[in-house]
């Protein structure tokens, strides 16, 4: 099969087989990030630019390092130390980066749908590395490549996804993409931070953690974006702490070889607790870091076609 | 078979067998014994021969001779200029290469560009102490300074002819045709 999408925009667009497509390529490059010698110089010559307007570390450096491995010229320009704080528009950023002709540009941006827009602009490959609250595709992936992995397949699997799923990305990106699979997916969080009519995307929804994870194949913790505490959307982190922590007696709900994810960064003690982020017997929170780059690696593999 | 082409078969099963055996005797001969060699098989048809040889020679030697997988998609030198990207198999080479003697193993030697790139993905694993070729059918057309160590059997072609190893484990037999235009 080919691979013949310009942009990587959201999981929403992407079928079935270009998931699968993508997830294969992706295990193919997992080798490469075990050599001595950590490149192949496959994407010579070409440049990827990772423009950020929101803070990122992992995202950020994983597609630098994803670029670097396949030999591309990687350049990254963040919000804080560019002409944005000049008044430059998003627009004319971009006009002039095309003008330069890069190969790929990856976007983080807090308006939904950024770089839907470059998309139809540029003649670029776009990458959202995430929009707003709408999408998170290489996070969606990267997770998706790990429950593979460690399960041997995604469907028929119970995804319990518990946090603050309104203004999570992650979240969307992985019922998206996880029900395109064939798992099953339960939400559970506040109803301050349970969208209206999510039950539309075909979950289940609980407002209690306990009801969520029992028998749970995978379990993907949320960041409590701590930014967002003084929006009233709850009362306090220890209240949150006390409903919503994954602990060692709540996980005793989950089946015996559950495992645990999360997107980071963690807040330890609120979202899950230390002991089980740190126990490698179910928190797969650093395979997910590990498989990212590969992911990523995979992405930029597959939209830097030739010429034609 | 598509009706404007003319396919003929140029080895059989047992051809291939024979010729199998007679390399992996070579190699052994050339290497004086099987001390740090290993054998490295091109994806996807050099790996089922180097399967074979690999057989072949722990049967001879009585002692198992390691075996890696290589896939060169990422050393191509059209990569760049092709309009897809070609799908990617999985590269596995579970030991160290570092003064190793090493055999390429591959189907057909047409070009030598797929052995170009399999050297420089070689390098990146380490620094062998030799690198030797073992192809099935050598077809000639080289556009690179590259040669076989060891050639199943040399088979004058024109450019335009295709050639195909069928084998066994892809093709459900062990064939090589080679298929001319009317």
């Amino acid at each position: 099969m080919k691979f013949e999408k310009k942009d990587i925009l959201g999981m929403k667009d992407l079928t079935v087989d270009e998931i699968n497509l993508i997830l294969e390529t992706a295990e193919s490059f997992l080798e490469i990030s075990t050599r001595e010698i950590k490149k192949v110089p496959t994407l010579r010559g070409k440049s990827v630019i990772n423009l950020f307007y929101e803070a990122s570390t992992r995202t950020r450096t994983s597609f630098e390092i994803a670029g670097k491995r396949l030999s591309a010229d990687t350049i990254n320009i963040s919000a804080s130390t560019s002409s944005v704080v000049k008044g430059e528009t998003l627009i004319d950023t971009a006009r002039n980066l095309e003008a330069m002709n890069p190969d790929v540009i990856v976007i983080r941006h807090s308006a939904a749908g950024a770089p839907h827009m470059l998309a139809k602009l540029l003649r670029q490959s776009i990458i959202n590395a995430g929009d707003g609250a709408h999408e998170h595709p290489t996070q969606a992936l990267l997770d998706m490549m790990t429950i593979k992995e460690k399960k041997g397949g995604i469907a028929g699997l119970k995804v319990a996804i518990v946090g603050d799923i309104m203004h999570s990305r992650v979240a969307r990106s992985n019922i998206y993409g996880l029900s395109k699979m064939g798992a099953k997916i339960v939400l559970a969080g506040p109803a301050t931070m349970l969208p209206r009519n999510i039950e539309q995307m075909g979950v289940a929804v609980y407002t209690n953690l306990e009801d969520a994870i029992v028998d749970a194949d995978v379990v993907m913790m949320l960041r409590i974006q701590l930014e967002r505490q003084n929006q009233s959307i709850f009362p306090s982190l220890r209240e949150y702490s006390q409903h919503y922590c994954l602990n060692r007696t709540n996980i005793k709900l989950a089946k015996k070889d559950v495992i645990v994810m999360h997107p980071g960064p963690i807040n330890r003690g609120v979202e899950i607790s230390p002991d089980i982020a740190d126990d490698t017997s179910c928190s797969v929170i650093l395979d997910q870091v590990n498989n990212g780059v590969a992911v990523r690696m995979a992405l930029l593999y597959l939209l830097t076609g030739g010429n034609e | 078979m598509a009706e404007n082409k003319n396919v003929k078969i140029v080895m059989d099963k047992d051809g291939i067998d024979r010729c199998l055996t007679r390399i992996a005797y070579e190699i052994l001969e050339k290497n004086k014994g099987m001390e740090n060699l290993v054998l490295v098989g091109i994806r996807t048809g050099g790996v089922y021969l180097a399967q074979r040889l690999q057989k072949k020679i722990s049967a001879i030697e009585d002692k198992d001779i390691p075996l890696g997988i290589l896939d060169i998609t990422l050393y191509r030198d059209d990569i760049s200029t092709s309009s897809k990207k070609p799908a990617l198999g999985k590269t596995k080479i579970p030991f160290d290469l570092d003064d190793k003697k090493v055999v390429l193993v591959d189907d057909v030697l047409f070009t030598g560009r797929t052995i170009r790139a399999a050297m420089d993905a070689l390098i990146d694993f380490g620094r062998p102490k030799t690198i030797q070729l073992a192809v099935l059918i050598d077809r000639g057309h080289r556009e690179l300074p590259i040669r076989a160590d060891f050639v199943g059997k040399n088979l004058p072609s024109s450019f335009w002819e295709a050639v195909s190893v069928n084998l066994m484990e892809k093709n459900g037999m062990d064939e090589v045709i080679i298929e001319e235009e009317k």
